[in-house]
């Protein structure tokens, strides 16, 4: 990562220029039905100014302050993973003919160039994740590699964590790890000061880009900032998991009353999954013509909450809550690290914000963790 | 190939006959489907033959008089397959609302002629008379679940259930949720998929208008109203509208209507 200079705010708009110069769609965080959501960006004015949430288990809320910031908050619900994991798309298609017989097609995944701007640390980290699901191992995923390969990711970092925010702990935030100089996992790293923003260049194409920018040198007062607004994000973060490898403690709880307890506030509705960025799961539908002539086959975003998931040739295995919470936060916590690694926890606190009921991970952690039965 | 096609009926039972309209609203896809389908009886496009026998029988409405109950009896005499459609066929649908109250006050009170009225006390839906093969659920059903259900037969093999939450269809579209970000009691965690999410979509909270969805917890979500500053009473007239018979909506209301006294 290289430091490459300072961009003022009213400039921003040339880094969309840019953008769009190497063929770029540009889509960032705007304010839309009263939550940041990632959309076609117009301009750099459509970003959310003054805009600041407020987050708490089960709740969301934004407000505007006067501030001049256009990233003084934490996320809203989804980021970069229905950009590639599309909740909903077509794999194949199949026809049939007059003689009966079956013609199958492959359904071309579109590449896009797709830059998104303003994504977190917690966001790269669960990337690196789905990256690995989707595009390690024997069977590569088509549709996801190929809008994976044309992506653009402006990364800022985060300076207002939430309440329900715990990167920290998990190791994956709040600012974008300096990993090194090699793979920061996107192009360009922003620190946003109140007048404008400083820019690290983490890839080649990252310093090709700013390179087509006017940037002034970085002053030491502004370095000042930008590490006291780093610590400052790190020391407002109050909620934690225990540790970043928990399959010793989980292993033994697999029969603690906890669970039953969870599973008596747990709706089992898949909110939790649906916005986590590293959740992966997904079914497959059959959508056939009314005359028989023909079926596409979609895919669509699951959940280890259905019946679905864990129904196998007549069987629902996990037919309780009580087991489909404990396969979310064993196979998150625990099996990752066998599959991947790693945790699957970004601590981006997503599933704990947009809970209808408000259950907290790190809350259910802490519980399981105090005592082994 | 066969010369005779499938045959089918459409009847109706106590109901507004708007799941009716599932078929009547298809477009290019009615003029298909009369091709693929033989229909003997459907009162509302005014096909009549009540007694045909028929391959599937498609049943909307409630059992809510005594005629109700012979008639049903025959329509499943009469059908190889029968599937309800819609919540007054699955769940009662708002008249079974009766069953809250005294029925007979009711109807005294409404009718200057009671001894007209032949209603039964306890409006029930079609699975509590006579074994049903499939319920669509929903107030009412659209045209992509009947054209799915009439698909699968076609093809020989079982219609797809839908049972899971709204809010996974809700979530797959990506609208915001109204009950974390806005604070509005949302039926969309208990309530079956099948709308495509049509309210919260649109920012509107759920009704529940499919019925309850599997392993739905109705008992947690009527708590999560509360500490939303619902009073019991507005919480038991969520679950009591059209899907009010669903067993999980019924004790949702008699909880909440207890605890109002």
């Amino acid at each position: 990562m290289t430091t490459l200079g300072f961009l003022a705010r009213e400039n921003l708009d040339r880094l969309l220029t840019a953008l769009r110069a190497s063929g770029y769609r540009c889509v960032g965080p705007m304010v839309l039905d009263g939550a940041i959501q990632y959309c076609d960006l117009p301009n750099a004015q459509s970003l959310p100014s003054g805009c600041r949430d407020s987050q708490a288990p089960g709740r969301y809320r934004l407000d505007h302050t006067d501030t001049s910031r256009q990233f003084a908050w934490a996320n809203g619900p989804q980021a970069i993973k229905p950009f590639l994991f599309a909740p909903r798309e077509t794999l194949w298609c199949v026809e049939r003919d007059a003689r009966e017989a079956l013609t199958f097609k492959t359904v071309s995944p579109e590449s896009q160039a797709l830059a998104v701007i303003g994504v977190r640390a917690c966001d790269l980290a669960a990337l690196r994740l789905q990256d690995a699901h989707f595009l390690q191992g024997l069977n590569r995923d088509v549709q996801y590699a190929a809008r994976r390969e044309g992506m653009f990711l402006v990364a800022v970092n985060c300076t207002h964590p939430a309440a329900t925010c715990f990167c920290v702990s998990t190791g994956d935030g709040p600012e974008v790890p300096e990993a090194t100089g090699t793979n920061a996992g996107c192009d360009l790293i922003l620190d946003e000061l109140d007048d404008g923003f400083i820019l690290h260049s983490a890839s080649e194409r990252g310093a090709s880009v700013a390179g087509q920018l006017e940037l002034a040198p970085v002053t030491p007062e502004q370095q000042t900032v930008v590490a006291q607004q780093r610590q400052q994000a790190r020391a407002v973060q109050k909620r934690s998991l225990p540790a970043r490898d928990l399959r010793p403690m989980l292993d033994k709880r697999l029969e603690h009353p906890r669970w039953v307890e969870v599973a008596g506030r747990c709706l089992s509705c898949g909110n939790c999954t649906s916005v986590c960025p590293t959740c992966f799961c997904y079914s497959e539908q059959e959508q056939p013509l009314l005359d028989g002539s023909g079926s596409t086959h979609a895919r669509v975003w699951d959940s280890c909450f259905t019946q679905g998931h864990s129904y196998i040739h007549g069987i629902t295995i996990r037919a309780d809550t009580r087991l489909r919470y404990r396969q979310w936060l064993t196979h998150k916590l625990a099996a990752w690290h066998d599959q991947y690694g790693r945790s699957g926890c970004v601590g981006c606190g997503r599933c704990i914000s947009w809970c209808p009921v408000g259950i907290d991970i790190t809350e259910e952690v802490a519980a399981l963790a105090a005592s082994p039965t | 190939m066969a010369t005779s096609k499938p045959s089918i009926a459409v009847h109706k039972f106590s109901s507004c006959d708007g799941c009716q309209l599932a078929f009547l609203n298809l477009g290019e896809d009615l003029l298909q489907l009369m091709e693929l389908v033989d229909v003997r009886h459907f009162a509302e496009a005014g096909i009549l033959d009540e007694e045909a026998d028929v391959d599937i029988a498609f049943v909307e409405g409630s059992l809510s008089t005594p005629q109700d109950l012979e008639r049903i009896q025959q329509v499943r005499a009469h059908a190889k397959y029968l599937i309800t459609i819609g919540a007054c066929a699955t769940a009662g649908g708002l008249q079974a609302l009766r069953n809250l109250a005294d029925a007979k006050e009711w109807v005294a009170a409404v009718y200057a002629q009671p001894e007209y009225i032949a209603s039964l006390d306890k409006v029930q839906p079609i699975r509590a008379a006579v074994p049903v093969d499939f319920e669509l659920w929903g107030c009412p059903v659209n045209g992509r679940q009947v054209v799915a259900a009439v698909r699968a037969l076609l093809f020989g093999v079982a219609p797809i259930d839908a049972k899971d939450k709204v809010c996974m269809e809700c979530k797959r579209q990506q609208a915001v949720c109204v009950m974390v970000a806005r604070g509005e009691a949302c039926l969309g965690p208990v309530t079956r998929t099948g709308c495509g999410a049509l309210c919260p979509s649109f920012g509107r909270a759920c009704y529940g208008c499919y019925g309850a969805a599997e392993n739905a917890n109705a008992v947690s979500l009527g708590m999560r109203m509360q500490g939303l500053g619902l009073p019991a009473e507005q919480i038991a007239q969520h679950f009591e509208t059209t899907t009010n018979q669903s067993p999980l909506f019924a004790q949702a209301t008699a909880r909440w209507r207890g605890q109002h006294g």
